[in-house]
């Protein structure tokens, strides 16, 4: 992405950057060739080598700027998220039931804005992505130079409920930036803690680093 | 009891689950008052009652093409229903299909009505906000 902003040093740093590309592109390469083998039921040489074919035809002829993963990866923190998150889509499947059922139906809701504290667009987006499917809220607009994710949440009729989804939307940014958040990602989220009085949050044990941290 | 028994017990009651939220998301696109309201909806119990079916499925054929399968089935749910919902919700709120009376408070609107008012205030800064 950064080859396409500086439009006069364009050829010099497309160059430059041409293995960075190869391993930005990479994830989204094996990712493909995973999916295909899936889609066939069967790990062959042929499902391997057409899967191949493919991903590579697909990200060079529908060129999209590739995701900038984080580069950490925690182990524990992903398995903890994983859990929370499963729970977290029943209840919001129970909750949203009641709702239907329940004889007073939902008469009103709000629409609410969440300051997020880290400023990445993975993490806003996947923010966004378990914000939807978790309970009361629904993302219907995203500002994404300043973070703010806006939500409409389902039968909220004060303000405590709306403070409640904000807490919830909050928690979650905490727990994915744990579990795949860059360190820039901890440290947005340690200087509100700060504020807040609260311990700081660490990379922890079992991160996996993929990428030198080096925006630090 | 033997064990094939209680799997078909187990994945019967999965399959009744599954079809109970799906249908009260049918029910919620009819009782629920504006659009906002009723993408809830049509994102979240279905998104449990899918899980239920395949998870029966599954369970009834537990060979590792339907599982990766229903995985993948899964997966896609999880992660083009916010996509969708958030263009749905977008569009939705721009061209003004909601209704005000069901919203107990709008931070989006005060904030489009500050814009709009330093828009006009200073014509210089230029259009799409």
């Amino acid at each position: 992405m950064s080859a396409m902003k500086n439009g006069a040093g364009k050829l010099r740093r497309t160059r430059l950057t041409f293995r960075r590309t190869i391993w930005l592109q990479l994830p989204l390469v094996v990712w493909l060739v995973v999916l295909w083998v899936l889609l066939w039921e069967a790990v062959t040489p042929i499902t391997l080598a057409s899967g191949l074919l493919i991903a590579v035809l697909i990200t060079r002829f529908l060129y999209l700027p590739p995701v900038e993963l984080g580069g950490r990866f925690n182990l524990i923190w992903f398995l903890a998220f994983t859990v929370k998150f499963v729970a977290l889509v029943v209840a919001a499947s129970v909750q949203v039931t009641w709702m239907i059922l329940r004889p007073k139906g939902v008469p009103t809701s709000s629409i609410g804005a969440v300051q997020l504290r880290t400023r990445s667009d993975l993490m806003i987006t996947l923010v966004a992505q378990v914000t939807s499917l978790i309970p009361g809220s629904v993302v219907v607009e995203v500002n994404r130079h300043q973070s703010v994710l806006y939500l409409h949440v389902l039968g909220a009729t004060s303000d405590a409920d709306l403070k409640r989804a904000r807490e919830q939307v909050l928690r979650n940014e905490e727990r994915l930036v744990r579990a795949l958040g860059s360190l820039r990602d901890i440290d947005a989220i340690n200087r509100h803690r700060r504020e807040q009085g609260k311990r700081a949050i660490a990379a922890g044990a079992f991160s996996y680093f993929l990428r030198r941290q080096n925006e630090r | 009891m033997n064990w094939p028994v209680v799997l078909d017990w187990v994945s019967g009651f999965l399959l009744i689950i599954g079809a109970f939220f799906s249908f009260a998301a049918g029910l919620g696109l009819l009782r629920f008052p504006d659009l906002l309201s009723r993408l809830h909806s049509a994102s979240k119990p279905q998104v449990l009652g899918l899980a239920s079916v395949l998870l029966a499925v599954v369970l009834q054929y537990p060979t590792w093409g339907i599982i990766t399968s229903a995985v993948l089935v899964m997966l896609f749910q999880m992660m083009t229903i916010p996509a969708s919902t958030h263009m749905v919700g977008r569009a939705a709120y721009r061209t003004k299909h909601l209704k005000r009376s069901a919203l107990y408070k709008d931070e989006l609107a005060e904030v489009i009505e500050k814009a709009d008012r330093t828009r006009s205030e200073d014509p210089g800064s230029g259009g799409n906000g």
